[in-house]
């Protein structure tokens, strides 16, 4: 277990330059949630500043700070020291801010001139946009970053590669001081990945003040200079590449007390109920395989992308594999569909509740009870005193609190939300459960209520399958863990190998 | 709470109508006499049965605006049925009208199912597609009145209680698919599938089917309605409810079904057919201009849908913990 102490100390400051952009004492609270607190971030020009941290630890919430999405609730943005605000982002662009997104935000049926100039392409006469001015200069934007990409052609036909450069045009083409990259090499090839970092220290040698964030330890040693590592929302570290290893930046993004918070279970495995073999995917994910035992929970570790979501919709029928075998209780079936998998006994509580989780115009009971109509049913003709007392039993056994089960979903909060999609889940009385990130969005208080359901879950016999990009709660709730990288297992883990670094260094491939 | 506001939204549509009734009985008091009434019902019941047939299609984050073709399609079909075996009970007629319109729904739902066009340029198609084959195979002709076998006309006619048949089959095709939307698994699928398609899937229901079975029935319902239009109005060719189907759309509209699909009853397609059958039958006895009737049924659509936008914008989260326990 690691101590607080023995990690690095933050900052005596890597360096004396001024900083172009820098956050100082910067805090954000979510409703029950402190995403920053007091966070500082110094952004100098001519450096490529790593900013790292775990799913979580608030790198989202500070890049949106720095573009003006939000409005920290307190602490200081500083443009060249002067504290300024941003309530719009247009105040960000103004002030040379410029970030380029994971998945990047422009325009398809636009042409690539257009994205790079759109709300500051040049005029000409009665004020109308001068096409060819604005063709002419991209072009050598464009030609200055090393882009063989025609200004003319629409954004739609250029691959994911020359989108990013298109991006980064447009970045320069306002003429940005700071450049914000989020994780911007997730989706490129190898290739492409080379090209980005020679895009990345021309920028540097322009003298643009780089943010750059990665989860992959490897580029973070290649292109930058200065780090800074967040866990929790807090500053955890800062300093020069040059003077820290891996396994330092591992320890300060992990360390921290992992036991306690968890329910104490005693597990129990009985029988096998579900077992997968050579399971893959033309493109997603290939030759994962493994076998799951009742009372079982198993841990799915990896990074945003690792394709644990997309091996998971597969064997619950949403996507189709090219190749794989499951047998449920040593029985071989085919899920050919959601309602395959439902019927087999997996259910799958996805990440994405909103949009794959309730039904928000229904109400409660007609929530919990939809994929179990046919038990409630004879000959199409639903039997609605049935259906209320399955409702009634299993959101009760959820302890959800609503004033009546006729209360619309839309109108219940976060937390109670989840309980109407797990409860749904349960009264379909599955051998398998499948929770993708089941705290994600969810405050403290009721990720502990989460906790110790999903190991109350297995105490009572279930199979549960738990993806988790958080490694205290895969750590804190697993038997096993299987962890993916770039679509693959690369390892299974269990007893005295689950340990925090372990798990981080085989999903990041080091 | 939503519901309640749903309900109170239908209420709110119930107190509209009264208020209209009562404006029009101060202007001509003759007009809400019962037989009168009825006579507006019977008036508005091919508008409702459309209106049941396209909330359900709406509902599935669809459109269908070929029901009006569809019906005079159908209708024509069973005229000259009728004129070339008038003899052939009324029954077989019923039939044939349901069984033709159930048909033309299905190639809507196929095309949009398996195809995966957009209703609203699959259903623009076929409307054009039904038009053109109504003038095909009646080279343009009508198909008067005193070609029609009387029971073929008297059908709808007859009078039940005070209330035409015509008036009776609405009545019907309201408990019918009352029953159908609240209590059967089929009805509570649309509901799903509308509302949150995702969500839907993951349960184990299939969309697109579920939007196929929602044109099928709406297709039945036109078809069904086509019989009634042509020998109620004893007149069948191929302009008969030329644009009908935008009034079908603005009464589901008025009776706050979502065009986002998702959300509506058929209490409330039944309340903005009624709505805008009252305005179109009272207007000429109280001396407005039936030209003033459009821009009065436009008036009313676009204040359901502010309301619509109005009920939706309230639908915040609750996070604070006594609201929730209010709820």
């Amino acid at each position: 277990m690691l101590k607080q102490s023995d990690t690095i100390m933050p900052s005596e400051r890597a360096t004396a330059e001024p900083a172009v952009l820098a956050l100082s004492g910067i805090t954000k609270t979510f409703p029950g949630v402190k995403a920053l607190s007091e966070v500082s971030l110094n952004l100098i020009p001519g450096k490529v500043t790593a900013l790292i941290g775990e799913n979580g630890a608030g790198k989202s919430t500070v890049v949106k700070i720095l573009t003006g999405i939000y409005q920290p609730d307190g602490g200081d943005i500083l443009v060249n020291g002067v504290p300024t605000a941003f309530p719009v982002p247009q105040a960000a662009a103004d002030n040379g801010v410029t970030a380029i997104h994971q998945e990047t935000v422009l325009f398809d049926e636009l042409s690539v001139a257009e994205n790079i100039f759109l709300g500051h392409a040049p005029r000409g006469a009665f004020g109308l946009i001068d096409r060819k001015a604005m063709t002419r200069k991209a072009g050598e934007i464009l030609d200055g970053i090393g882009a063989g990409i025609d200004p003319g052609h629409k954004l739609r036909d250029l691959g994911i590669a020359n989108k990013h450069l298109v991006a980064i045009a447009r970045a320069l083409s306002i003429d940005a001081r700071v450049v914000i990259m989020d994780e911007p090499t997730a989706a490129l090839s190898h290739k492409e990945i080379e090209e980005l970092y020679e895009l990345v220290e021309s920028l540097r040698a322009q003298g643009k003040a780089i943010l750059f964030i990665s989860h992959k330890f490897d580029e973070i040693f290649r292109i930058a200079d200065n780090y800074t590592v967040f866990r929790d929302g807090q500053l955890i570290g800062d300093g020069a590449v040059s003077d820290v290893t891996e396994a330092d930046l591992v320890k300060m993004m992990v360390g921290r007390d992992v036991s306690q918070i968890f329910p104490k279970r005693t597990p129990d495995p009985g029988d096998e109920v579900l077992k997968v073999a050579g399971y893959s995917h033309p493109t997603e994910f290939e030759d994962i395989g493994f076998t799951l035992r009742r009372g079982e929970i198993l841990g799915f570790y990896g990074l945003v992308g690792a394709g644990r979501s997309e091996f998971m919709q597969a064997l619950f029928g949403i996507t189709r594999p090219s190749a794989g075998t499951v047998e449920v209780a040593g029985t071989p079936v085919q899920i050919r569909s959601a309602a395959d998998a439902v019927g087999n006994g997996i259910v799958y509580v996805p990440e994405d509740r909103g949009r794959q989780g309730a039904i928000l115009d229904l109400p409660i009971f007609q929530n919990v009870t939809l994929p179990s109509l046919g038990r409630i049913s004879g000959k199409g003709f639903l039997k609605l005193a049935e259906e209320f007392r399955l409702a009634r039993e299993y959101t009760e056994r959820l302890d959800l609190r609503a004033a009546s089960l006729d209360t619309h979903v839309g109108n219940l909060s976060g937390g109670n939300q989840q309980k109407v999609v797990i409860a749904k889940w349960l009264a379909t009385r599955p051998k398998v459960i499948i929770l993708d990130e089941p705290t994600k969005g969810v405050d403290i208080g009721s990720k502990a209520a989460v906790h110790e359901f999903t190991a109350e879950l297995a105490a009572q016999g279930l199979a549960v399958i738990m993806v988790s990009s958080e490694i205290p709660e895969v750590l804190g709730m697993s038997d096993r863990v299987i962890v993916m990288r770039e679509g693959r297992m690369v390892a299974e883990l269990a007893g005295d190998d689950l340990q925090p670094e372990t798990l981080v260094r085989h999903a990041a491939g080091i | 709470m939503l519901k309640r506001l749903v309900t109170s939204r239908e209420i709110l549509l119930v107190g509209a109508i009264v208020l209209l009734l009562m404006l029009i009985s101060s202007r001509f008091p003759g007009f809400i006499a019962p037989a009168n009434l009825a006579n507006v019902f019977n008036d508005t019941s091919p508008l409702i049965l459309l209106a049941i047939g396209q909330m359900i299609v709406i509902l599935t984050k669809c459109i269908d605006l070929s029901v009006a073709a569809n019906l005079a399609l159908t209708g024509m079909v069973v005229s000259m049925v009728n004129v070339a075996a008038p003899g052939l009970p009324i029954v077989f007629i019923l039939v044939i009208a349901i069984g033709l319109g159930t048909l033309l729904g299905m190639i809507n739902g196929i095309l949009v199912w398996k195809l995966a066009i957009p209703p609203i340029v699959v259903t623009l198609g076929t409307m054009t597609i039904f038009r053109g084959i109504i003038f095909v195979i009646s080279d343009g002709k009508w198909v008067n009145s005193h070609e029609m076998s009387p029971a073929f006309k008297a059908f709808p006619r007859a009078d039940i209680l005070g209330l035409p048949v015509l008036g009776w089959i609405a009545i019907l095709a309201v408990i019918i698919f009352s029953v159908v939307m609240t209590r059967t698994t089929l009805g509570r699928a649309f509901y799903a599938a509308g509302g949150n398609p995702h969500a839907a899937t993951y349960a184990g229901i299939n969309v697109g089917k579920t939007q196929f079975w929602a044109f099928t029935i709406s297709g039945a319902l036109a078809g069904l309605t086509g019989y009634l239009w042509v020998s109620r109005f004893a007149v069948s060719y191929v302009d008969i409810a030329g644009g009908f189907e935008l009034d079908v759309v603005a009464a589901c509209v008025i009776g706050g079904v979502s065009i986002m699909g998702g959300i509506g009853t058929v209490a409330g397609a039944l309340l903005g057919a009624l709505f805008l059958g009252i305005i179109k039958n009272a207007l000429p006895v109280v001396d407005i201009s039936p030209f003033w009737q459009l821009a009065i049924s436009g008036g009313a659509i676009i204040v359901a849908v502010a309301l619509n936008a109005q009920a939706n914008r309230e639908k915040g989260r609750i996070i604070l913990k006594r609201a929730e326990q209010a709820s």
